[in-house]
């Protein structure tokens, strides 16, 4: 398993749109990932779950990743947060 | 006979048969499965995924043609829930494990998910359980092959009775000019139905919360958009009297068009500026036939609404464009954007739903000084589209003079900024004040050191110097435009500007209502800005008014105690005219 914490630092929170974008590249890897705000626990290739943490800015989210590519995978999410969901 | 009463969204009279859009509720029982049919079962709920995928990208396209690019971010979103895992592998999973039917697993599976959302406080989120739903409606339609009741299959004219209509139902009723008019449960005179409404020119009525139960398909229906009424099977004695309205709404239209290309001149002579309010790129070829004396308030919300994140500076500059190409002789005012902190999520900022009343609350000019970001972005993107020097910028809910230096620094750093990208901006837009705070109105003196003109939004200035919320309903009839508290203050903002020799506007509901356009005048606004579908019926009330007369009867009218005594007044001048 690896995991990491991730912090949003775009004003908008995880909206519909990087919402989509993390459900997609997560669903390139083969790993399980899961996103984790407080005691809540989703799968980050699930829009609607990772729509349903509500995630405004500020919010910490733990990226968890478990499988062949988890450490790939972690990284590959962690970086979307870093770039503000900014795919230009 | 049973008249309700809802919110009028959208003006004219319809009378025809009612055509009931239900939600499609399909009762959902569990089947079990045997074994050996449930790859079969799976695989039925592929195909119907499949279904649902291609008719989601049919509709995506139409939609991009009809209703543009914002309406068809939604259906993007639509997809993607479509690829969520929840439904791809969680109900194929739940059918193989509990062996039951794809309708059943996938209903168990979307309840269990809406589940989760209705715990979300925040209403942006909240909200995107309709998302789920509406997607997951469609995959059921796919799954259960009856006939769907659908607005495609509208024979004759009808008027559209739904609980809620969805921005694909919308598209069908723009398509198949078949509805005459439409009512529904919810909505509220700025939902996106309503505006919808407003720019195909279909009455409709809203927010009659549960019509949509009260009627069947084939029953008689009047649609009184004017007044905000349904009435569910009229008697014979009240369709004739609708009928006749509807002629003479007609009749008056037709009588309205002769005043296209004229002059806004009072009978005397004295020419004022007649404009208009836009809200909206639709039907800008309406707009350019009406030949109006330039868009004396271009609303830019538009742009901000049915979407996630902020339009960015292109994307504005485009829409910009639009209308700068429609209109390139005449005066175009943009104001920027007057978001609500209601509406404000979806920019990216924290919900403020626990704002106790909002229209005193963090809106305007407000909020967008507080994320200068939104405000520099607006700026940059009127001063790049100001090649034709016809544009003009307009800041909303403005209450100090500080908030117009910050405005004026924002203006000047942008200056700076586009300077140093090497595009030199020729002329800097004019920039004016929305008065609408009664306080803007009595510091006006000083912020006209500011600024070089003012327009004067009578919804809000009426609503804020009376203290009364027209939207609520115990107080809604205090409401008074003729309230002689009113009259002084557009007076005073009349005389403080024209002192500095700046012109004044009116962009508010008055400026269109045939009773207060003579005493506006009179008191000497420069400009009326109107709705588009109001403008020639507000340029035939200038044509027959005099200015002389209404220039004596104004000055009366501010020494007048009662908004009766007003409306009496008015109401004798006007009909000896």
């Amino acid at each position: 398993m690896f995991r990491k914490e991730a912090k949003i630092l775009n004003s908008f929170g995880i909206h519909a749109r990087p919402a989509g974008m993390i459900a997609s590249v997560a669903s390139t890897f083969e790993s399980d990932i899961k996103l984790i705000k407080d005691r809540m626990e989703v799968n980050a290739k699930s829009i609607m779950g990772i729509l349903s943490l509500a995630a405004g800015k500020g919010t910490r989210i733990i990226i968890e990743a478990r499988g062949k590519d988890e450490k790939e995978a972690v990284s590959a999410i962690a970086e979307i947060f870093e770039k503000k969901f900014d795919l230009e | 006979m049973i008249i309700k009463k809802g919110v009028p969204a959208s003006l004219g009279i319809a009378i025809g048969k009612a055509y009931v859009l239900k939600e499609e509720s399909i009762i959902i029982e569990p089947v079990q499965i045997p074994e050996e049919k449930l790859k079969q079962e799976i695989k039925r709920f592929r195909d119907a995924l499949e279904n649902t995928k291609q008719e989601l990208e049919t509709i995506k396209a139409k939609v991009l043609n009809v209703l543009g690019k914002q309406h068809a971010k939604l259906i993007d979103a639509h997809s993607l829930i479509l690829q969520d895992p929840l439904i791809t592998k969680e109900v194929p999973k739940m059918i193989l494990v509990e062996r039951v039917n794809a309708e059943y697993a996938l209903s168990a599976i979307l309840d269990k998910t809406a589940d989760e959302f209705e715990k979300i406080e925040d209403d942006f989120f909240h909200e995107r359980k309709h998302d789920l739903f509406d997607v997951g409606k469609k995959i059921l339609s796919n799954l259960v092959s009856r006939e769907k009741v659908s607005l495609e299959n509208i024979k004759e004219p009808v008027i559209v009775v739904a609980h809620n209509l969805y921005p694909s139902d919308t598209l069908h009723i723009r398509e198949s000019h078949k509805v005459m008019g439409f009512c529904m449960d919810l909505g509220s005179k700025s939902s996106h139905t309503a505006i919808f409404a407003q720019s195909i020119g279909i009455p409709a009525v809203v927010g009659l919360s549960d019509i949509s139960r009260q009627i069947q398909s084939g029953e008689a229906i009047i649609v009184d958009g004017e007044q905000g009424l349904i009435i569910l099977s009229p008697t014979q004695e009240i369709i004739e009297k609708y009928i006749t309205k509807k002629e003479e709404i007609l009749k008056q239209e037709r009588f309205f068009q002769r005043f296209k290309g004229l002059p806004a001149t009072t009978r005397d002579g004295h020419r004022i500026s007649l404009m208009v309010n836009v809200d909206s790129m639709d039907n800008i070829e309406e707009l350019v036939s009406l030949k109006s004396d330039g868009i004396g308030l271009l609303r830019t919300e538009f742009l901000y609404m049915n979407r996630n994140g902020v339009p960015s500076e292109e994307e504005q500059i485009k829409a910009y464009s639009v209308f700068i190409k429609a209109m390139p002789q005449s005066p175009i005012t943009i104001r920027t954007a007057d978001i609500g902190g209601d509406r404000a999520v979806q920019l990216g900022i924290k919900s403020l739903k626990d704002e106790i009343n909002p229209f005193m609350g963090f809106r305007g000019i407000r909020l967008f000084l507080k994320h200068p970001e939104l405000l520099k972005t607006q700026i940059r993107a009127i001063f790049k589209s100001n090649a034709a020097e016809n544009v003009k910028i307009m800041i909303p809910m403005l209450s100090s003079l500080e908030e117009i230096q910050s405005v004026k620094n924002v203006m000047e750093t942008v200056k700076q900024e586009l300077a140093e990208e090497c595009l030199e901006i020729k002329t800097i837009p004019q920039i004016g004040v929305m008065v609408e705070v009664p306080a803007a109105a009595l510091i006006l003196d000083s912020l006209l050191n500011e600024i070089d003109f003012v327009s004067i939004g009578t919804n809000d200035l009426v609503q804020y110097i009376l203290a009364v919320d027209r939207i609520n309903q115990y107080v809604s009839e205090l409401y008074d435009p003729y309230h002689p508290a009113v009259l002084r203050i557009i007076n005073l903002i009349i005389q403080t500007s024209h002192k500095k020799g700046k012109p004044v506007s009116v962009c508010g509901e008055m400026a269109s209502d045939p009773w207060a356009i003579p005493i506006l005048i009179g008191l000497g606004v420069d400009a009326l800005s109107v709705p588009v579908k109001m403008c020639l019926r507000a340029k035939h009330s200038v044509r027959s008014m005099s200015f002389e007369k209404f220039s004596i009867i104004s000055q009366n009218l501010l020494g007048v105690s009662t908004s009766v005594e007003v409306r009496k007044i008015v109401e004798e001048e006007l009909k000896q005219q």
